[in-house]
Formats: C-alpha cells, sequence, structure tokens
C-alpha cells in the first residue's frame, strides 16, 4: 500500500513516548506493505469498500484554530473529553471522581498506558486497525479503579471540522473489579470530505459492567471505518451500542468476546439511512467460556437510495458449554429503492447451548400504519408515528439513557425530512 | 341527524366477490346488528366501509351526510365521522393511545388539551386500567384489554357512527357488559349511529338493537328486531348458507378432507 501521507514517516512525526513511536513506527510499516481489503473478502461483502480513495484524505498536522464546539449532548456528565481533528481542546472531569482514581485523559499519561494500548485488540482486526494504530493523534483512556461506580456518563466528543482531514480516535476502557461506568462516544463532521477511522477498546474485569454507546453523526460526504473490541471477563457485563445517523459510508464492526465465565454480553444498535448513504454493521458475538450468555439487537430503517448491512456471527467455542446467545435485527425499508441486507451466522462447536437468530427486512407494517390511519392519523404521520414506536425498544435499551431524549430527537428529524420529499 | 347510506354495494378480493349488492341505512342513534354465517362478508363489510387496503370495489356507494366515503382514505373517513372498532386491533409496538389520539385531533383541527383527562375519565367508565394508557397500542394486552382499548378510543373520537367488528369476540362477560354499555350510551349522549356485527346473541343484551339483519352471500337477507337474533340464535344460519360455505367451515373445523363426512362418525 503506497500513499504519500499515511506512512512511517508521518506516524514518526505524531511523536509520544518511546513504546508509543515504536508502535506507530511499526503499524505504518505493516499498513504499508498490506493491502486494503476488496469485497471479495466475506467480511467485506455488501461493503464499499472497493470505492475508498486514500489519496482524497490526509493526517491533520496542525491543531484547529476555531476550538469552538457545540455543546455538550449530555447534562453534567462525569467526565467531557472535546477532540477537533484528532486533537485533544477540552477536558474536565468531576473532581470527586479522580480523587477516587478514576482517570480520563489521554492515554498517554494513564496509569500503565503501555499496557493499556492493544490490550484487547491484540491482533489489529484489519488494515484500518493498523491504521489507528499508527495515525491515532491522541489516544484517550477511561480507566475505573476496583469497586468504584460512575453515575454520570462520560462524554467524549469528536469534531472533524477540516475538509480532507483523516482522523483516528482511540479509546481504550478499563474497569477494573466490580467497576461501573458508561460512555457516550459521539462523532461528527462538516459537510466537506473527510474520513474518519474509531477504534475502541473496552476491557471488564471480573463483575465490572461496562457501558458504551457510539453515536455516529457524521457529515453526508464522510466515510467512517470503525471497530469496536470488548473482552469480558468473569461474571461481568459489557454492553456496546452504536446508533448510525450520518456519514457516507459508515461502517462499524464489533467484536464481542465473553472469555470469563458468566460473562454477559449486550449489543444494541440502531441505525436510519437517508439519501444515498451505506450503514455497515458486522458483529461478532464471541462466547470462549462456559455460562456465557450474548443478547443482539439490532434495529435499522433506510429510506431513499440509502443501504444497510448486517451481518453478524455467533460463534460459540468447544468449552463454551451453557452459552445462551441471541441476535436479532430488523429493519424497515420505507422505500423502494432502499436496500437493506441482513446475514445472521451460527457457528457452534458445544452442544449445550442455546441459540437463537432472527432476521427481518420488510416495508412499514400495513397493518399498524392502517389501524392508526383508520383513527384519523394522516399516513405521513403513521409512518412517522410507527416507525419512531419500531426504534422505542432499542432506545429504551441503550446503556446511556441520557441520550435517548437527543436520539430519539434526531430520528424525528430524519423522518421530517423524510416527508419533505414525499 | 346523520345518516350512513350504503347502496347496492359490490367487493372483491382478489377477484372472489365477497359482496354483491348491500343495501343498508343507518340514522344517528339507531343500533343496526349484522348476524351472518362464516363467509357472509361481515368483515369484509367492516373493511370496505373504513376503506382498508386489498378490497376492490366493483359497484354502489357509501354516503355519510352526502359525502361519498369510498373515494377518501382511511383517516379522511375518520375525520368525516366513521369509527371502526377492530376485531383484531393491530399491535403497534413503540407507540401509546394518547400518542396516536393526539395526531389524529391535531389532523383534525381539533383541541387536544384535555386529551389526558378525556382518556382517564373514559378508561374509568369501562374500568380499563390507566396504565395501559402509556403502553404500546395493544402489545401484550389481552382480547379484553383489546376491545376495552377499542372502546376507549370510540368515546373519546365521538365518531357519528361506528362499526363494531365483532366487539364481542374475546371479551369476558364484564368487559362486554362495560362496554357494550357505553357504546349504549354513546348513542343517547352523542347520538352515535352503531353497525354491529356479532355472530352471538348476548352482545344485545346490552346494546339494545333497533334493527337485526342477516347477512348472507353478500348481501341483506332479512331484516327484523331482536326478535330475528332469538330466532337465530334456536335456528342458525343453515338456510342462508351457500354450499361453499359450508364446505370451507366444514374443513375449517377440521373435520377432514371429505366436506359430507358426518363429523361425529
Amino acid at each position: 500500500m503506497s500513499s504519500p501521507t499515511f506512512t512511517p514517516d508521518t506516524a514518526a512525526a505524531l511523536g509520544g513516548p518511546s513504546w508509543l513511536l515504536a508502535r506507530r513506527i511499526a503499524a505504518a510499516e505493516a499498513f504499508a506493505a498490506s493491502p486494503l481489503p476488496s469485497k471479495e473478502e466475506e467480511v467485506w461483502r455488501y461493503s464499499r469498500i472497493g470505492e475508498l480513495d486514500l489519496e482524497r484524505y490526509a493526517t491533520v498536522a496542525e491543531a484547529p484554530a476555531d476550538r469552538h464546539v457545540a455543546a455538550s449532548s449530555v447534562a453534567s456528565p462525569a467526565a467531557r473529553l472535546v477532540l477537533v481533528d484528532g486533537f485533544l481542546v477540552d477536558s474536565e472531569i468531576d473532581p470527586a471522581l479522580a480523587a477516587a482514581g478514576v482517570y480520563v485523559g489521554r492515554l498517554i499519561h494513564a496509569p500503565g498506558a503501555d499496557l493499556l494500548l492493544g490490550s484487547v485488540m491484540t491482533e489489529p482486526t484489519d488494515v484500518f486497525a493498523l491504521m489507528n494504530d499508527a495515525f491515532a493523534r491522541e489516544p484517550i483512556a477511561i480507566v475505573v479503579p476496583r469497586g468504584v461506580t460512575v453515575e454520570r456518563p462520560v462524554v467524549i466528543e469528536h469534531h472533524v471540522a477540516r475538509g480532507g482531514a483523516a482522523v483516528f480516535p482511540r479509546l481504550v476502557v478499563l474497569a477494573h473489579d466490580d467497576a461501573d461506568v458508561r460512555v457516550l462516544e459521539v462523532f461528527r463532521s462538516g459537510e466537506s470530505t473527510a474520513l474518519v477511522v474509531p477504534i475502541v477498546e473496552i476491557v471488564a474485569s471480573p463483575t465490572a459492567r461496562v457501558g458504551y454507546l457510539g453515536v455516529q453523526q457524521l457529515g453526508a460526504s464522510t466515510w467512517q471505518l470503525g471497530s469496536v473490541v470488548a473482552r469480558a471477563e468473569a461474571s461481568s457485563t459489557v454492553h456496546v451500542s452504536a446508533a448510525g445517523l450520518g456519514g457516507d459510508y459508515a461502517r462499524v464492526r464489533t467484536d464481542c468476546r465473553l472469555i470469563g465465565r458468566g460473562a454477559t454480553g449486550m449489543l444494541t444498535s440502531l441505525y436510519f439511512g437517508s439519501g444515498e448513504q451505506m450503514l455497515d454493521f458486522r458483529t461478532f458475538q464471541d462466547h470462549a467460556a462456559p455460562d456465557t450468555s450474548s443478547t443482539l439487537l439490532f434495529k435499522g430503517v433506510v429510506d431513499d437510495k440509502s443501504a444497510s448491512v448486517y451481518t453478524g456471527l455467533i460463534r460459540v467455542r468447544k468449552n463454551a458449554r451453557g452459552t445462551n446467545a441471541l441476535q436479532t435485527n430488523r429493519n424497515i425499508k420505507l422505500s423502494e429503492q432502499a436496500w437493506a441486507e441482513s446475514v445472521p451466522n451460527l457457528e457452534i462447536e458445544n452442544n449445550d447451548v442455546r441459540c437463537k437468530h432472527e432476521s427481518a427486512v420488510s416495508p412499514i407494517d400495513a397493518d399498524q400504519r392502517f389501524y392508526l390511519e383508520s383513527r384519523g392519523v394522516p399516513p405521513q404521520v403513521a409512518e412517522r408515528l410507527v416507525v419512531a414506536g419500531f426504534f422505542d425498544e432499542v432506545l429504551a435499551r441503550l446503556p446511556v439513557p441520557e441520550a435517548r431524549v437527543a436520539l430519539a430527537g434526531s430520528i424525528a428529524a430524519k423522518l421530517d425530512a423524510h416527508e419533505g420529499v414525499r | 341527524m346523520s345518516e350512513l347510506v350504503i347502496s347496492g354495494l359490490h367487493a372483491s378480493v382478489r377477484g372472489k366477490e365477497i359482496l354483491r349488492g348491500l343495501d343498508l341505512v343507518i340514522r344517528s342513534g339507531e343500533v343496526h346488528v349484522i348476524m351472518g354465517p362464516n363467509g357472509a362478508g361481515k368483515s369484509t363489510l367492516s373493511h370496505v366501509l373504513m376503506g382498508k387496503p386489498g378490497y376492490e370495489i366493483t359497484a354502489g356507494s357509501v354516503l355519510l351526510d352526502g359525502v361519498d366515503l369510498l373515494v377518501l382514505e382511511p383517516h379522511e373517513r375518520a375525520h368525516a365521522g366513521l369509527f371502526l372498532a377492530m376485531q383484531y386491533p393491530t399491535e403497534v409496538p413503540g407507540v401509546s393511545i394518547e400518542e396516536m389520539l393526539t395526531e389524529a385531533l391535531v389532523a383534525t383541527g381539533h383541541p387536544h388539551g384535555g386529551l389526558r383527562a378525556r382518556l382517564e375519565a373514559e378508561a374509568e367508565r369501562i374500568e380499563f386500567d390507566t396504565r395501559f394508557l402509556d403502553r404500546s397500542l395493544n402489545v401484550d394486552f389481552s382480547g379484553g384489554e383489546k376491545k376495552r382499548n377499542e372502546t376507549l378510543q370510540l368515546a373519546v373520537l365521538q365518531p357519528k357512527f361506528a362499526i363494531l367488528d365483532e366487539l364481542d369476540s374475546g371479551l369476558d362477560v364484564d368487559a362486554l357488559r362495560l362496554c357494550s354499555r357505553r357504546v349504549e350510551a354513546a348513542t343517547h349522549e352523542t347520538g352515535l349511529g352503531v353497525l354491529a356485527i356479532t355472530h352471538y346473541k348476548r352482545l344485545l343484551d346490552e346494546l339494545r338493537p333497533d334493527f337485526v339483519h342477516v347477512l348472507a352471500k353478500g348481501a341483506i337477507q332479512v331484516t327484523g328486531g331482536l326478535e330475528l337474533a332469538e330466532e337465530l340464535e334456536r335456528t342458525g344460519y343453515s338456510q342462508w348458507i351457500e354450499r361453499d360455505t359450508v364446505e370451507t367451515s366444514v374443513s375449517i373445523a377440521g373435520f377432514g378432507d371429505d366436506p359430507f363426512a358426518d363429523p361425529f362418525a
């Protein structure tokens, strides 16, 4: 892979402590030697990866002049970090939490920094993870000590301001034994072309509880190639969720690895495609220990000429007896030209398991619409109520309930736009 | 005084003619009951009147105070004053009765400020637990809860005419009494005209019919008063049943492939 900007030199110029620098350069070299993926690979099937032209993007070398960003999406968070074009421009943390040993900030200053990065993503999931390893300007860490509960969500907001920017957000969340934390990460960009390659690593130590919600509200010309990897240890609970609303082609791959006995994984997402955008979700529910359970619920709507992809694999390894796994993907097509792909898969190596998967792609339910219309609700309003109601179940389940109202508002805005074109 | 006039109505589903020239006139405050065998077209009539997609009207007219309902969208028929209490009310996840009725009232320009209070007052009249007001419409409701929910909407929307498509099915005795009493009250309070479709006479213990009609072979065969319903309770519909209807109902009942076999043999 030869690109004038994504080189080992560019990676080296990002600096950092020696362990990070070495890691960056090694990743950049590995990236330079790797081809970009193609649709022929199963995990990229149905995607638009063939359209990716890295020449159009470059890393941003200078901190943004305008550091003003919109107010937080959540009132009084436990901590709030704001990054613009990959630069950390603002951070605040509740002093009481800091005093309790909670760390939220630049990863390089976190306790045990050199062990945090790559602690879950021991192998890069794809070349874009290599790019993130090489070019993430300011990796962020959230570390919650043993037994500490962080009541309010930790909020991380990314804004991509510069046209042609390639930004590589990196977040590591480590919840020590019996800790409890919820994280809201928001991605926004302007209308110009941009590439966002976020990686999130989550560790839930024994009996810890971690909730993560990634809200993607990127501009219509932004590409996103993201990955979330979570590791759940014994009797812990990890809830990884996403809201996919913006972007041109926006992909999130989620790997939920249940490696400790009795671990629980929840995967919850909602997405709403419009215009010509494509929202692409890949999930892996990996049961690698006995008595683990995972529940996946992904619900999406595609309008106009947009498309969505859901492909998911439940993998139950040989030793994972007593596994309980659910996988549900439902899609509503609001227009004839819209397209939704839904491919659930099972790979089971143990007999003592309960697995269920379910997927559906259909237009808006005619009976539901008729019911509302028969009471005097006009057709477009009926459609809006049914679609909003369709997402209700997902909104209710999100691990960061503080974000529900804003998300319901974003969905309503998309539905209003839908009514507007009719 | 309002008037719902159905004249010479013919309707088909997937090319099969179900209604074959149905005539009926309902005026404010009147209670009309339609009884009839399975497959006679009772539910088709209710769906066609409300404008459910999937039916083809081949002839006839339906006028509400002179307004041609058949050219209107379902929500416009509702605005014109028609209400359908469905036999199988649809589950609508994530939408509450209050959200739905707010939108319905907004669409007609009616004030909806006091909606919550009206819902609660009407719910109390039919002993419908107000916790259902905040739940998704019909989702995980029992049969009786669904019918109470339909009756509640009828009471709040105050239509000119209501079609009750087997309101009695799935209702326990208490709920049936409360719901039919509420409808009966509306005929006096707001001059509601009622077209009640039923198989059973028990609905008529509270809802006093002015007219009882037998619908068979896609048309009204005979009209009478309460005594007709009583007679039907004793004699059944055998004299109006078509051969093909008999075959259908017998095979549905699970008595085997031979429609003429003795089911008790």
